[in-house]
């Protein structure tokens, strides 16, 4: 399972086991799933894909502002909104 | 000897304050507990920035930006002064006003030029102090909770001043909440961006040279530094809001005592008053009679 924290300046708003999360990088979207390769990017504004697990139906959360970092921790999404 | 009667007055009039104060503290005090976990929520996720921001600036070098670099000049000096927007919080406020001018005293006496940035009503006293120095007056009298909208706002005109070469050094003077009897007034320095430097990287993936930025380190760098400066005045924000309730309650609760005492002394005063009264009636009563 991937470790996976969203969080804002006012609190953290998920920190939860999941299996595959999808963030709007600057770049394009990219997917993380467990064990991804240390990473980081900045994020534009749009919607987190979180999927509980395989082939669930995946959970949309708007964030704005922000970056995504992955570490061997997990991922880490640092948005300036979120919800 | 006051008469009775004012005496009586005099005794309702503290005792109605003593429960203006009383509410005063209550309510405080349940702000305050608000304001804490406020202030502890915000914690994560300043103390993520910061790192990423630091092990980024390691790597990159402080040349990446000005935030970073500094302006190249050390002359014109912003004074950031966070401030509540209410009184009857005891020295909360004049602890803060008083750092800042002893910064701006010291800073003076080196010969730079001193420039202020009030964010709060309170810290227009220092308009006595500095008529001409005030250049921002943000008002934040709409604000009831803070968010981080309001700390961006802020950030964001600063970094702008900034940019706009307006000063080269920016400082900001809030009060940290240590507990509610303590609340500690710091100045800080928060442009240039100062890096923390806690030696070891403690970021799990600092020292593996496979991280992989997207779009590039100093693109990221770039990004994160301004949000690194809201985060900070936030932080202090909630800090604020939390010492100002801290201090608010010490305050009103010593106020509260001090009504106590007042009204036990009043009454002892008004019972002798009163006794004093009723033996010269009787004196009279008793010499009266036996001059029949």
């Amino acid at each position: 399972m991937l470790h996976f924290e969203l969080v804002t300046p006012e609190r953290i708003v998920r920190s939860d086991e999941v299996h595959m999360v999808t963030v709007p990088g600057t770049d394009g979207d990219f997917a993380v799933l467990e064990g991804h390769a240390p990473f980081m990017s900045t994020i534009r504004d749009g919607d987190v894909l979180v999927q509980k697990a395989p082939g669930a139906a995946p959970e949309t959360i708007a964030i704005r502002g922000g970056f995504a970092e992955v570490n061997a921790k997990g991922l880490t999404v640092l948005a300036e909104h979120a919800g | 000897m006051a008469s009775l009667k004012a005496l009586k007055i005099r005794i309702g009039s503290v005792k109605s304050t003593q429960k203006i104060t009383k509410a005063m503290k209550m309510v405080a005090t349940a702000k305050l507990r608000r304001a804490q976990e406020a202030a502890i929520a915000g914690r994560p996720y300043a103390e993520r920035l910061e790192g990423v921001v630091a092990s980024l600036a390691r790597n990159v070098g402080v040349g990446a930006s000005p935030l970073l670099a500094g302006s190249g000049k050390d002359q014109v000096h912003l004074l950031v002064v966070a401030t509540s927007e209410r009184g009857l919080a005891g020295a909360f406020n004049t602890n803060i006003v008083r750092a800042a001018r002893r910064k701006a005293e010291e800073l003076e006496a080196a010969g730079k030029t001193v420039i202020f940035y009030l964010a709060g009503k309170k810290g227009r006293v220092l308009r006595r102090f500095y008529p001409q120095a005030i250049k921002v007056d943000h008002d934040l009298s709409t604000v009831k909770t803070v968010a981080f909208d309001d700390a961006k706002a802020i950030a964001d005109d600063l970094i702008a001043r900034y940019t706009a070469g307006e000063f080269d050094v920016a400082h900001l003077f809030y009060a940290k909440f240590q507990s509610a009897l303590v609340q500690q007034p710091v100045g800080q320095q928060i442009i240039p961006v100062a890096i923390p430097d806690r030696g070891e990287p403690k970021l799990a993936n600092a020292g593996d040279a496979t991280v992989e930025y997207e779009p590039s380190e100093e693109a990221i760098l770039a990004d994160l530094l301004p949000r690194n400066v809201a985060i900070q005045i936030f932080r202090a924000m909630l800090e604020n809001a939390a010492s100002e309730q801290g201090s608010r309650m010490t305050a009103m609760d010593n106020a509260t005592r001090n009504a106590g005492d007042m009204i036990k002394r009043l009454s002892i005063q008004y019972n002798r008053a009163r006794q004093a009264a009723i033996t010269t009636e009787l004196v009279e009563i008793i010499s009266g009679a036996e001059a029949l």
